[in-house]
C-alpha cells in the first residue's frame, strides 16, 4: 500500500512537471499564437483606448467578449461584423437607456471620439483568430 | 478551543456570513432583472450588481478562510499566533477595502476585469493585508513546537493563493494576453490552490469529528491535492480554447480537465470512507452533516458539472452562456461555501462553549440551503440549454432567446428563496451561540 512519503513525492512530482510544462506551452502560445491570431500590428492608439474604456465601464458585468463575461447582454466578439458602426455608435452614444426588447443598457453618453475608440476595438476584437468561436448556427428554424 | 487567540477567528466567520447576506441580496437583484423587473436599474445597474455578488463571494470566502487558517494554525503548531491585535487590524481593514470596492462599483469605478473589478490601487492594499495575514500565520509555524502536514498544506494553498494574485495585476494592450493571464489568477485559484486550502481544512475536520489516525488522513491528503495539481494546472487549458490561442490548447485542456473530477471524487471517497473508518462519533452531528456535503457537493459541482461543458466540441456552444453559471453556483457553494460552513459549524462549539451540536434551525438550514441551492443550479442548467440551443443553433436574436428564458429566472428566483431561509436559519443558530469566550478553552469534546 502507499505510503505518505510516496505519497508526498507524488503529489511534488505531478505538480513540479505539469507546472514546467504549462510554462513551456504558455511561453509557445505567447510567443507564437498571439503575433498570428491576434493580429498585433493592428493595435493601434485608438484600439488600446477602446479597451481602457471596455474595462473602465465594466462592459463584461453584462457582456461577453471572446466568451467571457456576464449572461445578460449580447456577446460582442462579432458585434462589428453583425451590427456595424452605425448601430453600435447609436448604443453608446445615447442619452437614454439603449434597450432593445425591454432590457436596458447604461445609457453612458459618450463622446463621438470615445465611441470610435470602442468600435476600433470591437474591429479588432472580431479579427482575432479563435479557433471557430463564435459557432454558425447550423440548425434551420 | 485550546489557545486564547484562536478567538479572532469568530469575527472573521462572523463578518463572512454578514458578507454572504449581502451577497444574496445582490443575486436577488440580478435574478429579477432576468425576469424583465429592472426597477433599480438606474441606481444599481446589472454590471454593479453583478461585480458587488461575485466580488462579496471571494471577500467572504477569503474571510472564512482565514478565519479557519487562524483556528487551525494555533491547535497543529501548538502555538499562540503571534500576534492577536495584528490579526484584527488586518480582519478590519480587510472589510475597508472591500466596502471602498463595493461603494466604488456603484459610482462606476473598477477595473472591469471579469472577477478581478477591484481597482488597481485597491489591489496594493489588498496585497499589503493578504501579506500581513501571512506573516502572522507563517511566524506563528515558526515559532510552533510542530509542523503538522495538514497545516503545511493548508499554509501553501494560502502562500500560493496570494502569490498567483500578482499576475492579475499585469496591464496588457492585448485582451487575448489579458484574458490569458487574468485565468491564472481566477483558475488556479478556484481549481487549484484553493482544493489545496479546501483539502487541508476537510483533513483537519476529518481528524477532528472521526477520530481516524493523523497519518492516514495526511495521506490521503497528498494524494488529493497531488491530483488537483496533476489534472488543474494543464486543466486550465479550457479557459484557452477560444480566446486567440492556439489549438494545441484544445487537446492539452480537453484531456487534463476531464481528470479535473477526480480530485473532488477522491475527496468525497476519502471523507465517507474517513466516516465509515472512524469508531467514535464526534457528537456534533451538523459539522459532520456539512463536512460530508461539502465533499459530495463538490463533486457534483465542480467535478461532475464542470465535466459536463469542458470537452471542446461542447465549449464550443456553451462557452459564455447561462450553462456557465449553472456550474459556477453549484461548485463554489459545494466547494468552498459550504467547506466555510462546514468549518464554522464545527468551530463555534468550542469557541463559544455552548454546544449545540443537532438542533431543528441547525438541520433546517442544512437542508433548505442545499436543496435551494440544487434547485438553483437546476433552473440556470435548463435554461442555459435552451439559449445553447435556440442562440447557438437555431441563431435566434440574443434578446428574443431571453424573453424565451425568462420563466427560469422565477424558478430560479423561488429556489434562491429557500436557499437563503437556510442561510437566515444559519444565521440565528450564529447568534444564539452568543460571543467567543476565555470559559470555553480547554472544554472541548475531543475524540
Amino acid at each position: 500500500m502507499l505510503s505518505k512519503s510516496q505519497a508526498r513525492t507524488f503529489f511534488l512530482g505531478g505538480t513540479i512537471v505539469t507546472f514546467a510544462i504549462f510554462l513551456g506551452l504558455s511561453w509557445n502560445s505567447l510567443s507564437n499564437d498571439v503575433p498570428k491570431q491576434t493580429n498585433p500590428q493592428n493595435l493601434t492608439g485608438q484600439v488600446v483606448r477602446g479597451k481602457h474604456l471596455w474595462e473602465s465601464n465594466n462592459c463584461m458585468g453584462c457582456h461577453t467578449i471572446f466568451g467571457e463575461g456576464a449572461y445578460y447582454a449580447p456577446e460582442l466578439t462579432k458585434v462589428f461584423e453583425r451590427r456595424g458602426e452605425g448601430y453600435i455608435k447609436a448604443a453608446l452614444m445615447t442619452q437614454t437607456p439603449w434597450a432593445p426588447r425591454g432590457r436596458k443598457m447604461v445609457a453612458y453618453g459618450f463622446s463621438d471620439a470615445e465611441a470610435n475608440d470602442l468600435v476600433a476595438f470591437f474591429k479588432w476584437v472580431g479579427e482575432v483568430d479563435l479557433n471557430g468561436f463564435p459557432p454558425k448556427p447550423d440548425v434551420s428554424r | 478551543m485550546k489557545y486564547h487567540s484562536q478567538k479572532v477567528a469568530y469575527w472573521f466567520f462572523a463578518a463572512a456570513i454578514l458578507l454572504l447576506s449581502l451577497q444574496i441580496v445582490y443575486g436577488f437583484i440580478m435574478g429579477f432583472a432576468h425576469m424583465g423587473y429592472d426597477g433599480l436599474h438606474s441606481v444599481i445597474p446589472f454590471n454593479t450588481a453583478r461585480a458587488v455578488h461575485t466580488n462579496l463571494l471571494v471577500v467572504w470566502l477569503l474571510l472564512g478562510f482565514m478565519g479557519a487558517a487562524y483556528y487551525i494554525i494555533p491547535e497543529e503548531a501548538q502555538q499562540e499566533l503571534v500576534n492577536v491585535k495584528l490579526a484584527y487590524i488586518q480582519l478590519i481593514s480587510f472589510l475597508l477595502v472591500g466596502v471602498a470596492a463595493i461603494v466604488g462599483y456603484h459610482l462606476n469605478y473598477w477595473e472591469g476585469r471579469k472577477f478581478l473589478e477591484i481597482p488597481r490601487p485597491l489591489d496594493w492594499l489588498v496585497v499589503v493585508n493578504v501579506l500581513t495575514f501571512l506573516g502572522i500565520i507563517l511566524a506563528t509555524l515558526y515559532k510552533g513546537k510542530k509542523r503538522t502536514t495538514t497545516s503545511l498544506v493548508l499554509t501553501m494553498g494560502l502562500v500560493f493563493a496570494a502569490l498567483l494574485y500578482l499576475p492579475g495585476m499585469v496591464w496588457f494592450d492585448n485582451q487575448t494576453m489579458d484574458s490569458f493571464f487574468r485565468w491564472w489568477v481566477v483558475h488556479l485559484w478556484v481549481e487549484g490552490v484553493w482544493e489545496l486550502i479546501m483539502g487541508g481544512i476537510l483533513a483537519f475536520l476529518l481528524i477532528k469529528l472521526t477520530g481516524v489516525d493523523r497519518e492516514v488522513i495526511e495521506k490521503w491528503l497528498y494524494v488529493i491535492v497531488g491530483l488537483t495539481f496533476l489534472s488543474g494546472i494543464l486543466g486550465t487549458g479550457h479557459h484557452y480554447y477560444y480566446i486567440g490561442v492556439g489549438k494545441i490548447w484544445l487537446i492539452i485542456g480537453g484531456i487534463f480537465s476531464m481528470m479535473e473530477p477526480l480530485a473532488f471524487l477522491a475527496m468525497a471517497l476519502f471523507a465517507v470512507a474517513m466516516y465509515r473508518k472512524g469508531e467514535k462519533r464526534h457528537p456534533n452531528k451538523l459539522a459532520l452533516y456539512w463536512t460530508l456535503g461539502t465533499a459530495i457537493l463538490s463533486f457534483v459541482g465542480a467535478g461532475l458539472l464542470g465535466m459536463a461543458h469542458t470537452l471542446p466540441q461542447v465549449n464550443m456552444y456553451t462557452h459564455g452562456t447561462l450553462v456557465t453559471a449553472m456550474h459556477g453556483h453549484l461548485a463554489f457553494w459545494g466547494a468552498y461555501g459550504m467547506i466555510v460552513f462546514s468549518f464554522i459549524t464545527f468551530a463555534l462549539p468550542n469557541l463559544t462553549g455552548r454546544k449545540l451540536y443537532d438542533t431543528v434551525n441547525g438541520q433546517l438550514a442544512f437542508w433548505l440551503s442545499n436543496i435551494g441551492m440544487l434547485g438553483m443550479t437546476a433552473a440556470f442548467g435548463v435554461a442555459g440549454v435552451a439559449q445553447v440551443y435556440l442562440e447557438r443553433k437555431t441563431g435566434l436574436e440574443f434578446g428574443a432567446v431571453q424573453q424565451e428564458i425568462e420563466v427560469h429566472f422565477l424558478v430560479l428566483v423561488l429556489n434562491a428563496t429557500m436557499f437563503a431561509t437556510g442561510i437566515t436559519f444559519y444565521i440565528i443558530e450564529f447568534f444564539r451561540y452568543g460571543r467567543p469566550n476565555n470559559e470555553a478553552i480547554g472544554v472541548e469534546e475531543t475524540l
